[in-house]
């Protein structure tokens, strides 16, 4: 009746891995160019560009992703995109990940010491120029670990994709375990490879941690 | 592009209710277990005995770095192999205050380890028991200090409560899903259910602002 769990299941899911990969990589791009230009929102002296940055933040931050995710998976065909589900989830997977990426990039460039800007005018440059050549310089040395530890977030939590019928990890898992019928033995491995993923990336970002503290 | 209609969401408020309610209970109850297993497991790590720690950290390690979907499933449908069946709700508290627990531990430890050596020796030096200087000397000075890393991670926690919809345990996003089958509404109540968690994560804020006040008065003193 049910199907042995065999090595073929594991490859199935080794491809529902490479997509897990992919649509945090997605994630990770779209997430920076839209996270780059909020920050900048955030951090700008307009006070209308920085409170509506500060309320995007607060909004997507405050909404479970689940919940974001129904939105974008049934909101592209409500607003009238004919567009593949899976698009759909990863610009909503990159709207979430820009609301991080800007709070912890915020973060870096406000605790760049203001001696720094201070410096930057006093040698004549521009604000523009400043922000460029001293500031940013300096906050992406602050933001490189938080953001490589928001990466492994990404990962894990393009889980919850399964939920609205995109084929990644977890959801290969869930097709395999239904043939199966062997839900502990199968999930075990999904949870193995998310952390042999997820573990080397967290190392990474704590030893980037330590060597750039020093 | 039709109009929004929010006629047939609204009227299923009562359903709502419930799942507000049911969203609130097994939050609070996995807030409450995770920072009962955070303070044991950030007391284990510190405690020198590496028969405490490597246990604990590997918990800590594999928690934190596999998705939370995946441990509901295992708590859900992989422990019935091992012979314990637990209905949904059981599984989603279990599930959630594990893996709260797991980064509540390194929040507490992080404020443990920032208590002065000096204050400990002086609490002897008073003839306080053991149990007195970790209570008063060690555990309420660390969680005052890490109090807001604390918050993040209990909205984190409440925020997480969404995805037992997934092994259907009708808190606020199950009911969405519940309500969406009946009316098929969907862009409405995912947007009512967004606005609602929303406002669940401001009450929960401001609780714990009032909590903050009422249980370190002494962050507050006028120097």
């Amino acid at each position: 009746m049910f199907q042995q769990f065999s090595f073929n299941h594991v490859l199935y899911m080794l491809t529902g891995l490479g997509w897990t990969i992919g649509l945090a990589a997605i994630a990770l791009v779209g997430g920076s160019i839209a996270g780059s230009l909020l920050t900048l929102m955030r951090v700008s002296s307009n006070p209308v560009l920085s409170r509506l940055a500060q309320f995007y933040i607060f909004i997507v931050q405050g909404t479970p992703l689940l919940v974001t995710l129904f939105i974008a998976y049934f909101g592209a065909s409500y607003l009238g995109f004919a567009v593949a589900p899976l698009t759909a989830i990863a610009v909503a997977f990159s709207f979430y990940a820009a609301a991080f990426l800007g709070d912890i990039w915020r973060g870096a460039i406000q605790s760049v010491p203001a001696g720094q800007s201070e410096g930057a005018h006093a040698l004549g440059l521009s604000r523009a120029h400043a922000m460029r050549y001293i500031i940013v310089p300096q906050a992406i040395r602050i933001a490189t670990p938080p953001t490589v530890g928001f990466f492994v977030q990404l990962i894990k939590n393009t889980s919850l994709a399964s939920v609205v019928g995109i084929v990644e990890l977890t959801r290969t898992s869930q097709i395999v375990s239904n043939a199966t019928f062997k839900p502990l033995e199968v999930y075990l491995t999904a949870a193995l490879f998310y952390f042999l993923v997820c573990f080397p990336i967290t190392l990474f970002s704590r030893s980037l941690e330590r060597r750039l503290s020093v | 592009m039709s109009p929004l209609d929010f006629s047939g969401v609204l009227s299923r408020s009562d359903l709502l209710v419930n799942g507000v309610l049911l969203t609130a209970q097994i939050s609070l109850a996995a807030m409450a277990f995770a920072l009962i297993i955070g303070v044991l497991a950030a007391v284990f790590t510190l405690s020198g005995s590496k028969l405490l720690r490597w246990p604990v950290l590997a918990y800590v390690e594999v928690i934190r770095n596999t998705p939370f979907i995946v441990q509901v499933f295992l708590i859900y449908f992989g422990l019935p192999a091992l012979g314990l069946r637990l209905d949904p709700i059981t599984a989603a508290i279990l599930a959630m205050s594990i893996y709260g627990g797991a980064y509540t531990s390194e929040i507490i430890r992080a404020g443990i380890q920032s208590i002065n050596k000096g204050q400990i020796e002086a609490g002897r030096a008073l003839g306080m028991s053991p149990l007195t200087i970790f209570r008063y000397v060690v555990l309420k000075p660390a969680l005052s200090s890490v109090f807001p890393s604390l918050v993040a991670q209990f909205i984190l926690l409440l925020l997480s409560s969404s995805v037992v919809s997934a092994i259907s345990v009708p808190e606020l996003t199950g009911t969405g899903n519940d309500i969406q089958g009946l009316t098929l509404r969907n862009m409405e109540i995912y947007l009512v259910i967004a606005v609602i968690y929303v406002a669940l994560v401001a009450a929960l804020k401001g609780a714990m602002t009032v909590l903050e006040r009422a249980m370190f008065p002494f962050k507050f003193l006028r120097r």
